[in-house]
């Protein structure tokens, strides 16, 4: 099979029109999904910092990042429409690797910081001076 | 492209491409775009980063803590939220030519983008006649680069929406009028995705902190 070919798959896989360049639209249930999802999603972390619920604040933290990263999976799917099949895979590659760049420029700068933190910051413990 | 154009080429098969097939106008448009989109993702990761490193030293000035009201940020990601789902519907409309609602969810879809930002400017506006200005101390400097540069985002966003509807008013929902609003459709939600990263890392986590 040829390139082209394999592309109309493609395509007509997608949402069953092809004449914008296999980027896949939703419908106006995918959107409503999405925004209900959203909306809960934004709803419980804010309720939960704003009110305490949870005393202990590395739990409530903890939530609320998990909340954060299924939220943005949840617009990814619902409001930018991903799936593997649009231009056949190519903006899920692209998505993959600027996450995997993300990932390590993110925990790295974290990590190092926190150790240069940790191990260069001058202790201001008077007791300690002669 | 139609499905004949399989059949014949399926009739006889062909080991080599004889020449080169055809590219239509804007076909590679939405993957161009999408990793722009993504390369704007790396700023915000760098932002993010830095903010990661940086939003813990106060210099003994003030704290997310004395700054920031979470009424206000929870009114302002309802105001982006709703702007992304009525961008939706207005692609909702488009698919349907129908011009008239397409024109007017994306005027609702500006003036929720403006309010955003207008309720972005009174909480800067607050925080600098407080004294907490992005010269204060590194968490600020990195507050005032994040948010800012998602702020600058949203603005960039409404000049393209403005430009769009002019574009569509006067020419109509073309082919590259669809390309271009699918564009900046893609663009808005991005946006939106980032927003949660900022209430989340910023603005919730710092009153955790």
């Amino acid at each position: 099979m040829t390139t082209e070919a394999r592309t109309l798959e493609a395509n007509a896989g997608g949402h069953g029109h092809d004449d914008h360049g296999g980027a896949a639209h939703g419908s106006l249930k995918s959107y409503l999904i999405g925004f209900g999802l959203s909306v809960v999603l934004t709803a419980v972390p804010f309720w939960l910092v704003m009110t305490g619920t949870i005393a202990d604040k590395q739990v409530t933290a903890l939530i609320v990042l998990v909340l954060a990263a299924v939220q943005i999976v949840v617009h990814m799917i619902y409001f930018l429409h991903m799936n593997t099949r649009s231009e056949n895979g190519w903006t899920m590659m692209a998505m993959i690797f600027t996450v995997i760049m993300v990932v390590i420029a993110l925990t790295g700068s974290l990590w190092v910081m926190h150790h240069l933190n940790v191990n260069m910051m001058p202790i201001h413990d008077m007791s300690q001076m002669p | 492209m139609s499905v004949a154009t399989i059949s014949t080429q399926d009739s006889e098969p062909v080991f080599h491409v004889i020449d080169e097939h055809a590219h239509p106008e804007g076909a590679s448009t939405m993957l161009g775009f999408w990793i722009y989109l993504m390369s704007d993702c790396l700023i915000f990761a760098m932002l993010f980063a830095t903010y990661g490193v940086l939003g813990g030293n106060y210099a003994a000035g003030p704290a997310p803590k004395d700054l920031f009201d979470l009424k206000l940020v929870a009114l302002n990601t309802t105001m982006l939220l709703l702007s992304s789902i009525t961008y939706g519907f207005a692609m909702l409309t488009m698919e349907k030519s129908k011009i008239g609602q397409t024109q007017l969810w994306l005027a609702i879809t500006g003036l929720f983008g403006l309010a955003f930002l207008g309720i972005e400017l009174t909480e800067f506006a607050h925080m600098i006649h407080e004294g907490a200005t992005p010269q204060r101390s590194a968490f600020l400097s990195s507050f005032f680069t994040l948010v800012g540069t998602h702020g600058l985002h949203v603005t960039f966003g409404l000049v393209w929406l403005v430009t769009l509807m002019v574009q569509t008013a006067r020419f109509g929902l073309t082919e590259a009028n669809r390309r271009r609003l699918m564009c900046l459709s893609m663009f808005w939600h991005f946006l939106d995705v980032v927003w949660i990263g900022v209430f989340t890392f910023v603005y919730l986590l710092g009153m955790l902190r």
